[in-house]
């Protein structure tokens, strides 16, 4: 064992490699190392910005449809309502319309009648005219006997 | 068994223990020597290093990484955690020289994980008479990187503090006086108690990984001495046989020590850097 040339030669070996590990493999696998660290930083924080938006995003929808469905339950209580109105105003209306031809009919019928009358009447009064001129065997001036016929007729 | 087996040993160990180098070394400190071997391995394995983690660089994608990828970036983010950690001022070139204290000492260790004999043997298939595949288990791989960071933290502290800061660093501490003359006294106990601090840096470091795999590789080669030299003849006896048995599960438990040993000496080696990098960058 002793200390020789080799010793030199090995410390000229060594300062090479730790110049060639300081300028081609240190710099390069760190740059690696730290670009990747950098990327993957990125990535979660887009993810978590990701994961915010979607969270607000959901928030927004449901508030879209809350208000919607709101909206929606508004609409058909109005529409419940108008419906109900239509309905009512239609029944109003209807009655109204019966009553007014109940009324119509009854006061065609109280005129048929009346004229139904009068027309019975005239003919009554030239029954009895002609079957009182049989009796008495001559004839009845029916316009000296207006009066008397008149009577007559209204008696009926 | 083992008496009968001990001057082969002996030999086997020491022939383990011996490198491929040039010519046989003189003395502790020898500068014409060169270890052939520790410099082949751990220029191989640099270049297994710095060819794996640049093709990854290359084709790094900021997308969804495929498995190698991911591994290398785990190692990568794991590193530059712990230099965050511990270092608070800006560097570009504590966390990459981390990352290949840690990539190169652990593979210069998982070389201790290949079977003691196998790459020695097939050295010697290829005429060569030694070979040691195991780089930390050489003192002058251990040091080469320990002193690369000595001076790292001696340049370091200089840049950071100043000549007059670093010195004062060195001098006026632990202990100091207000009155001058004690101070100046006081001086050069400071200097040598914060000289061997500072010297004991690089020293630890070193001795600390090189202990730890070579004793390591000792291991490795004594479980081996189990059935060294009996060849085919091991299989015609029962005490062979419990030789091979015994050889096989020790190595097998202590391969899975070893495994946490290698991980966890390249793992200090690289957080001490940081740590005496990030004191020579502070200011007391």
């Amino acid at each position: 064992m002793n200390i020789n040339l080799t010793l030199i030669v090995q410390m000229l070996v060594f300062a090479l490699l730790v110049f060639g590990t300081m300028k081609w493999i240190w710099p390069p696998i760190l740059n690696a190392m730290e670009e990747r660290a950098r990327k993957i930083a990125q990535g979660l924080a887009a993810a978590e910005k990701g994961e915010q938006e979607l969270s607000e995003a959901r928030d927004k929808a449901d508030a879209i449809i809350r208000e919607a469905r709101e909206r929606a339950s508004h609409i058909i209580d109005q529409a419940q309502h108008a419906a109900r109105d239509l309905v009512e105003q239609a029944k109003g209306a209807a009655s109204s319309e019966g009553a007014r031809i109940l009324a119509a009919a009854q006061q065609q019928i109280g005129l048929d009648a009346t004229r139904a009358r009068e027309a019975l009447r005239r003919e009554v009064a030239g029954i009895a005219v002609g079957a009182a001129s049989k009796l008495l065997g001559r004839e009845i001036d029916a316009r000296t006997h207006a009066d008397l016929l008149d009577q007559l007729a209204m008696q009926i | 068994m083992a008496a009968e087996n001990a001057p082969g040993a002996t030999e086997y160990i020491l022939h383990h223990q011996t490198f491929l180098s040039n010519k046989a070394p003189h003395g502790i400190i020898d500068f014409s020597v060169i270890n052939y071997d520790t410099v082949f391995f751990s220029v191989l394995l640099a270049l297994v290093f710095f060819g794996l983690f640049r093709w990854v660089a290359r084709r790094a994608t900021t997308g969804v990484p495929a498995l190698t990828q991911n591994i290398i970036e785990w190692i990568v983010e794991k590193v530059d955690e712990q230099v965050r950690d511990t270092f608070h001022g800006t560097s570009r070139l504590i966390a990459p020289l981390a990352l290949t204290i840690f990539c190169w000492v652990f593979l210069f260790n998982f070389m201790d994980l290949v079977p003691v004999d196998l790459l020695p043997a097939a050295a010697h298939g290829a005429g060569l008479g030694h070979l040691k595949v195991v780089p930390s288990t050489d003192l002058n791989a251990t040091f080469a990187l320990s002193l690369t960071v000595f001076i790292l933290i001696i340049f370091y502290s200089l840049k950071m503090k100043g000549p007059i800061g670093f010195i004062s660093e060195l001098t006026l501490q632990p202990f100091s006086a207000r009155n001058k003359l004690v101070q100046a006294l006081l001086v050069p106990v400071n200097f040598l108690l914060e000289s061997v601090t500072f010297l004991a840096r690089p020293i630890s470091l070193s001795l600390r990984l090189y202990g730890n795999l070579y004793a390591g590789e000792m291991i490795f080669l004594l479980i081996a001495v189990l059935t060294l030299s009996r060849g085919f003849h091991a299989l015609t006896s029962i005490g062979g046989w419990l030789g091979i048995l015994g050889q096989f599960l020790l190595g097998f438990i202590w391969t899975g020590f070893h495994i946490l040993i290698i991980t966890i000496q390249a793992f200090i080696f690289a957080v001490l850097t940081v740590v005496y990098l990030s004191m020579a960058h502070e200011h007391h």
